[in-house]
């Protein structure tokens, strides 16, 4: 298990080294100057320069690559060039949106699709299957943001019960942070859930299948019992390599989510640093995305060879 | 029992009163873009007036929603015979929010700091004519010029030439102090900055006691957000296919004001085949502009026939010149020795009035044998490769500046309109202080670019304000990018 450990631990870190390479180079090669962009039409060419000093942006590239990453390492992301504040302070205050918010979707992904694909599996071929495969074909088909606008429409416009939009932060208390999340989580959640819920029921009725489940009939448990107690457990290894997926997918692709209901998050944060050209900015949280994914991901590693025993060993 | 819940019932009641009745001095107003900072004196971004102007910072004049400059903290002010000295009286007892006293020395520093050579002032040229800021007393000072400059009044109201204090200069982008009647508060970044009443203010106080800038950047949101009166006012609504909704509904009051943005279908003057005057004037007759307002903005906007307001007092009507004729448009390309028509490039900038306006014009001219392909660029593309870069054949934007005809004297701006008659019109226009003959050299301006036809003058922006019922006080029109709050009140 140690070693198993520290493998997925080397790849992670040559993973990190090798992603802040491709995001600084691809970030800086896009045309458009950060000081241009600040400055508009009207600004003279030696307005322009003098504000690119003040920036640091006269530097050169690898100097500016050298002092971005080992700033990274001790926390230090630098100074934002349009907002002029430090892009940690930034991405921490959009962090407690964007993860919130992921982590909201994610529950109630898990909760609706573990239910549905287990009970679609057990009544296979039956009118309840029918059922949740035809909702699941509509969910997987609908995107997330006609999602959120159909909610809107009907929770905040029609019956007024929720805001349409906007995070009032968790300082004023956790309900109302949740409930201000809630429409956005539900609207990232459903196409998910759908997902989810397919892999489920198939990842099932494959383990359904299996020698091992037979026997475990033949030893006298009933249909229910087998799929409960031997099913289950094995036809999470597909199941938790989809929802490692998923949730590297809510936290970056919650952009559309954010800009619907204009929240806070990493992801409008990202989309506003584009336009600017606030290079840093884009650099910083693309770094950080990819840092989390590749976390999520040494977790799911992690919880494969809890789940399945042979993969401790084998490697 | 009964008594406890009447009890209860009646001290809600009161709550839910109280809540309702301090409503009423808050307002919740949104706009499009979040500001990227809050200095106004050091960035173009139009987003920072919105908020700061004329509400947390002013300038020695100011401007009002019909587009005048009236005294701001200078009270009165001499302008020397010569027109080269101006003397301003600033108004006593005027403090920043941090309670320091306004005087002479902030206006001094402010316009030292914004001429400065490393001034990285977005409007610098504002300025560029001042040689001299003296101190005469705390409460005068005067500005001295290197040659007469007509236009110096009104270059002083611009959000960029506000004044600040040296002591707090440097915090301004997240914490602004300024000499407003509202102090800064509050700013969480992406979702809302909050103002609060300045109690010293040395004018009329606010009616309102605090207000709340939201940032909504997507249409369909903020129609959900007016809708679920989530926001009470929202300036520059990016969704115009809705107004007839709002007006419709009792809850709203909408707003058409005028902006100044001369919105252009620019061409790269330097390059064929728009080097010829023909080419221009072909393009100039192939586009219906009533047809892309009313397409591309819902009917709102006035159109143009040269670069210049038209709610301005000093405006000719030159459409004429640039009326919708195919026939026309097709012979001059014959002329021009382009029977067949050319292929060139449509670059657009993200602004839905670029971006659809773009696809209009060109299916416009196409029917008239100009094949224009359509570039989409981002802003910051757009301004390396087609504004720094010339880049282009054609383009779309809307110039927001007020009074910017001059940018048509500058040979290497990027439609690179060369000619010299205009740039020495231009020099006379600058250094003439006599509003009659100014008036009479703005016409001719006017008249000599339309004539050129250096660009396709498209139309003046219009801006649309939704707002609840009642609320008053709010600036119809957009001189210069502010939403002023300090007469807003609630019925």
């Amino acid at each position: 298990m140690i070693r198993y450990t520290i493998g997925r631990l080397t790849s992670l870190c040559l993973s990190l080294l090798v992603a802040s390479m491709v995001i600084f180079a691809v970030v800086e090669v896009v045309p458009g100057d950060p000081a241009a962009y600040m400055l508009g039409v009207n600004a003279r060419p030696d307005t322009v320069a003098a504000l690119r000093t003040e920036l640091g942006l006269d530097v050169s590239k690898p100097e500016r690559y050298l002092a971005w990453t080992t700033g990274m390492l001790s926390g230090d992301f630098g100074q934002s060039y349009t907002y002029r504040t430090p892009v940690s302070q930034m991405i921490l205050d959009r962090v407690w949106v964007s993860v919130p918010l992921a982590l909201f979707a994610l529950t109630l992904t898990i909760l609706i699709a573990f239910p549905a694909g287990i009970y679609a599996a057990s009544r296979r071929g039956r009118a309840g299957d029918m059922t949740v495969m035809g909702a699941t074909q509509f969910g997987v088909a609908v995107p997330n943001f006609w999602f959120a606008m159909i909610l809107v429409l009907i929770f905040a416009i029609k019956l007024r019960w929720f805001s349409a939009g906007g995070f009032p932060g968790w300082e004023n208390g956790l309900f109302t942070g949740l409930k201000a999340l809630l429409l956005p989580a539900i609207a990232l959640a459903l196409p998910q859930a759908a997902i989810l819920a397919r892999v489920m029921r198939s990842s099932l009725l494959d383990m359904l299948n299996e020698d091992f489940i037979r026997t475990a009939r033949a030893k006298g448990l009933n249909r229910r019992q087998a799929l409960w107690r031997h099913a289950v457990r094995n036809a999470l290894i597909p199941v938790l390599t989809i929802i490692g997926l998923q949730f590297s997918f809510l936290l970056a692709g919650g952009i559309v989510i954010e800009q619907v209901f204009f929240l806070p998050g990493l992801g409008r944060l990202i989309f506003q640093a584009i336009s600017s050209r606030d290079l840093i900015v884009v650099e910083s949280v693309v770094m950080l995305l990819v840092f989390l994914v590749i976390v999520v991901n040494f977790a799911v590693d992690l919880a494969y060879a809890l789940v399945d025993p042979r993969l401790r060993t084998r490697s | 029992m009964k008594h406890l819940t009447a009890l209860i019932l009646a001290s809600s009641t009161a709550l839910f009163a109280t809540a309702a009745a301090a409503d009423q001095t808050n307002i919740r107003v949104a706009m499009q873009l979040e500001p990227p900072n809050l200095d106004p004196t050091a960035g173009a971004a139009q987003a920072v007036d919105s908020v700061v102007y004329s509400n947390i910072f002013e300038g020695l004049t100011r401007f009002m929603s019909d587009g005048s400059v009236v005294p701001g903290l200078a009270e009165s002010w001499e302008i020397s015979d010569d027109g080269l000295v101006y003397t301003f009286h600033l108004r006593s007892g005027v403090t920043f929010h941090d309670g320091s006293t306004m005087d002479a020395e902030d206006v001094k520093f402010s316009l030292d700091r914004a001429r400065a050579e490393d001034s990285t002032n977005a409007q610098k040229a504002l300025f560029a004519g001042i040689t001299d800021v003296t101190v005469v007393d705390p409460l005068t000072v005067q500005i001295t010029l290197g040659e007469p400059n007509g236009a110096m009044l009104f270059n002083l109201a611009w959000g960029d030439a506000v004044i600040v204090a040296p002591e707090s200069i440097a915090d301004a982008a997240t914490h602004p102090i300024g000499t407003g009647a509202f102090m800064f508060d509050n700013w969480v970044q992406g979702d809302h900055i909050d103002i609060v009443r300045n109690p010293n203010y040395w004018g009329t106080p606010a009616a309102l006691e605090s207000a709340t800038f939201r940032f909504i950047s997507d249409p369909t949101a903020a129609f959900a957000a007016m809708m679920a009166e989530d926001v009470d006012v929202f300036v520059g609504f990016p969704a115009p296919e809705n107004l007839p909704q709002f007006e419709a509904d009792p809850r709203f009051q909408v707003l058409v004001g005028n902006t100044e943005g001369e919105t252009i279908l620019a061409m790269n003057n330097a390059q064929a085949p728009f080097d010829n005057v023909l080419v221009r004037e072909a393009v100039a007759h192939a586009i219906d502009r009533q047809a892309v307002i009313d397409g591309a903005m819902y009917g709102i906007g006035t159109p143009i026939g040269t670069h210049f307001a038209p709610h301005n007092p000093d405006y000719v009507d030159l459409t004429a010149l640039s009326a919708y004729d195919p026939d026309r448009s097709r012979e001059l390309l014959a002329e021009a020795g382009f029977p067949d028509g050319f292929t060139t490039t449509l670059k657009l900038p993200p602004p839905s009035y670029a971006r659809r306006g773009g696809e209009i014009i060109a299916s416009q001219l196409r029917a008239v044998g100009i094949n224009a392909e359509i570039e989409n660029q981002e802003w910051a593309q757009w301004l390396e490769n087609t504004f720094r870069g010339y880049d282009f054949g054609m383009t779309i934007v809307s110039h927001t500046e007020p009074m910017d005809i001059g940018i048509y004297a500058n040979p290497e701006y990027y439609f690179q309109y060369d000619n010299p008659d205009f740039q020495a019109l231009m020099t006379t226009l600058t250094s003439t202080t006599d509003p009659e003959e100014r008036s009479n050299l703005l016409a001719q301006a006017q008249t000599m670019i339309a004539e050129d036809y250096v660009v396709g003058f498209l139309f003046e922006l219009a801006v649309p304000t939704v707002a609840r019922a009642g609320i008053e006080g709010l600036w119809l029109n957009q001189p210069t990018a502010a939403i002023d709050l300090t007469g807003v009140s609630w019925p």
